[in-house]
């Protein structure tokens, strides 16, 4: 049989499908034993029961300083401002995406436009926001819209504009207006696409959360893995890590989970 | 009254001429089933019809009026494809005009309102043989039964002028013949003129009550670009088709029809 044509098991599937991050741990516990052994003070590379020590310390006792579950509150800190950009970056988008992609006058206008925002490199305007905003919570916030936003609007304004010319006639031809056809034809078709899309800009997003915060903060998953990098405390730095990566996967999971039970449709189309 | 008078039409795109002086009077309640050769602008001419597209020269009447530039509830379309909504299941398909025209704002009806028009609307979707598919989405339905829910949908509006373009074109033969019973009987009930595009001349001499052949005078590749189509044949189907009015020649072939019967594509009596 052809390769392309051998298919694993339901069985052999999950298997597969663990075999990556069990090897990863493996190696990563062989490499700290031999370090360990070597030097019992090692830093670099800490033992798992490093780990659960840390972890211990950071999520389930108070912090010695403020009485803070450190872990808990970090979290708290930065999903508030990942969230906050994230829903300013989606309204921006769905109501310009979808105006710039129907109204050919603001496409004239804007579309170059936004297609120029979205090359500034986000990171090189974060100087320019501290300085103007502050360095508090907004321009946090504003380096996520910056960066997350303009790739959205030209996303969306393609999905809006290819949408089949036939179904908007057809819509004309049934009487609606434009505000009509936008709110009961392409609203409802580009909802779905929408939620691709801020899946897809998880990973910027955290990046550029992480950036913001690395460089001025109190608070935060990004501000206390530069905090603790001056220690060398990789017990913390790894947990942290795998941390973010699970918020990121969670997330990323029910966005699309939240799509196929609100847009059954979208996902009969997709098999269609 | 639906009178549609095409008076000396040129369409021309850059250098190209694709119409030149196309006249054609077309009767209120009349059939005409347009045939030609593969791009010689039937559909180019449909789109002038619908509002799409503007002539180059000439005049369009409907009722003696100037036809509006864009498209609109007067003119009722079904394509080849992408005519009905995946978003909307068929009951959501065929009230969404009905909603455009009650709902200025928000495009949608509640409570006796939407009651009434579901109402409505369910009678059409059974008269169209899909009753049992009301929750169905686009992308559950055959071909056929897609097609049925684009005709139910531009019905739905009482337009006056009908359009279509190469509807059944893409649907084997059994599923055609019966659409075209369907046709056939929705023509003789409803008030519209009907215009259609097709490639299939047994279906143009089937169902039209007149024939019209667009083609080129000269057709050498020199001369492709400065000559356009224009009506090369007119034939009126003799004995003469007349919207409701049942034929004394062959009135199981051209008279109005009153029961359907079963379809091969109906929903399946199961339920799924
Ligand atoms: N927007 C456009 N810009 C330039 N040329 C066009 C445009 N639309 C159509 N044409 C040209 O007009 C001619 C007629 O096209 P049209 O689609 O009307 O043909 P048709 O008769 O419907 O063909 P078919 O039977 O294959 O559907 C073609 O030569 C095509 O290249
Ligand atoms: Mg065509």
């Amino acid at each position: 049989m052809r390769w392309i044509n051998i298919k694993p098991s339901r069985g052999t599937q999950v298997i597969l499908l663990l075999l990556p991050f069990v090897l990863i741990i493996v190696a990563y516990t062989m490499g700290s034993v031999a370090r360990l052994t070597e030097n019992p003070n090692d830093k670099l590379l800490p033992s798992l029961a490093g780990f659960a020590d840390a972890i211990n310390r950071v999520a389930f006792l108070p912090d010695p300083r403020t009485g803070e579950y450190l872990l808990w509150s970090d979290t708290a800190a930065s999903l508030i401002r990942l969230f906050a950009g994230l829903g300013i970056s989606t309204l921006t988008a769905l109501l310009l995406g979808m105006a710039i992609g129907m109204l050919p006058y603001l496409r004239a206008l804007l579309s170059p436009f936004v297609a120029v925002i979205s090359m500034v490199p986000p990171l090189a305007l974060l100087p320019i926001l501290f300085i103007v905003m502050g360095l508090g919570e907004v321009s946090k916030i504003a380096l996520i819209v910056i960066g997350v936003a303009p790739t959205m609007i030209r996303d969306l304004t393609l999905k809006a504009l290819e949408l089949p010319r036939e179904q908007i006639i057809k819509a004309e031809t049934l009487g609606g207006s434009s505000w009509q056809i936008a709110l009961r034809v392409v609203l409802p078709q580009v909802l779905p696409r929408i939620i691709t899309c801020l899946r897809l800009q998880l990973g910027p997003a955290w990046l550029f959360l992480i950036a913001a915060e690395a460089i001025s903060s109190d608070s935060g998953l990004g501000y206390r893995i530069f905090l603790v990098r001056r220690y060398l405390s990789m017990d913390i730095i790894f947990p942290y890590v795998v941390w973010i990566t699970l918020l990121a996967v969670v997330t990323n999971y029910i966005l699309d989970r939240v799509r196929i039970a609100v847009f059954p449709w979208s996902e009969l189309e997709k098999q269609a | 009254m639906s009178e549609l008078i095409i008076r000396n039409v040129w369409k021309e795109y850059g250098d190209q001429i694709v119409l030149e002086s196309v006249s054609l009077t077309v009767e209120s309640r009349a059939f005409v089933a347009l045939v030609g050769p593969s791009g010689c602008g039937k559909t180019t001419f449909l789109r002038i019809l619908l509002g799409q597209e503007q002539p180059t020269r000439g005049t369009i009447l409907v009722d003696g009026d100037p036809i509006p530039t864009e498209p609109g509830r007067d003119r009722g379309v079904v394509f080849q494809r992408y005519s009905v909504f995946p978003h909307l299941t068929v009951l959501g398909n065929v009230l969404l005009g009905k909603e455009f025209s009650n709902s200025r704002r928000i495009a949608k009806l509640f409570g006796v309102a939407r009651r009434n028009a579901v109402e409505e609307a369910r009678e059409l979707i059974a008269e169209v043989g899909l009753s049992g598919a009301e929750q169905k989405y686009p992308a559950q339905l055959s071909g056929g039964m897609q097609q049925r829910l684009a005709l139910a949908q531009a019905l739905f509006m009482k337009p006056k002028v009908l359009l279509l373009d190469e509807p059944f074109g893409a649907l084997d033969p059994g599923i055609r013949s019966e659409i075209h019973t369907l046709m056939k009987r929705l023509w003789h009930e409803t008030q519209m003129t009907v215009v259609m595009v097709t490639h299939d001349i047994r279906e143009a001499f089937t169902l039209a009550s007149r024939v019209v052949a667009f083609e080129r005078r000269r057709d050498r590749p020199e001369e492709k670009q400065r000559y356009g189509a224009t009506i090369t044949k007119d034939i009126s189907i003799w004995p003469p088709r007349l919207a409701g009015v049942p034929s004394k020649f062959s009135p199981d072939r051209d008279g109005p029809i009153n029961s359907l019967g079963y379809h091969r594509d109906d929903p399946a009596l199961s339920g799924e």
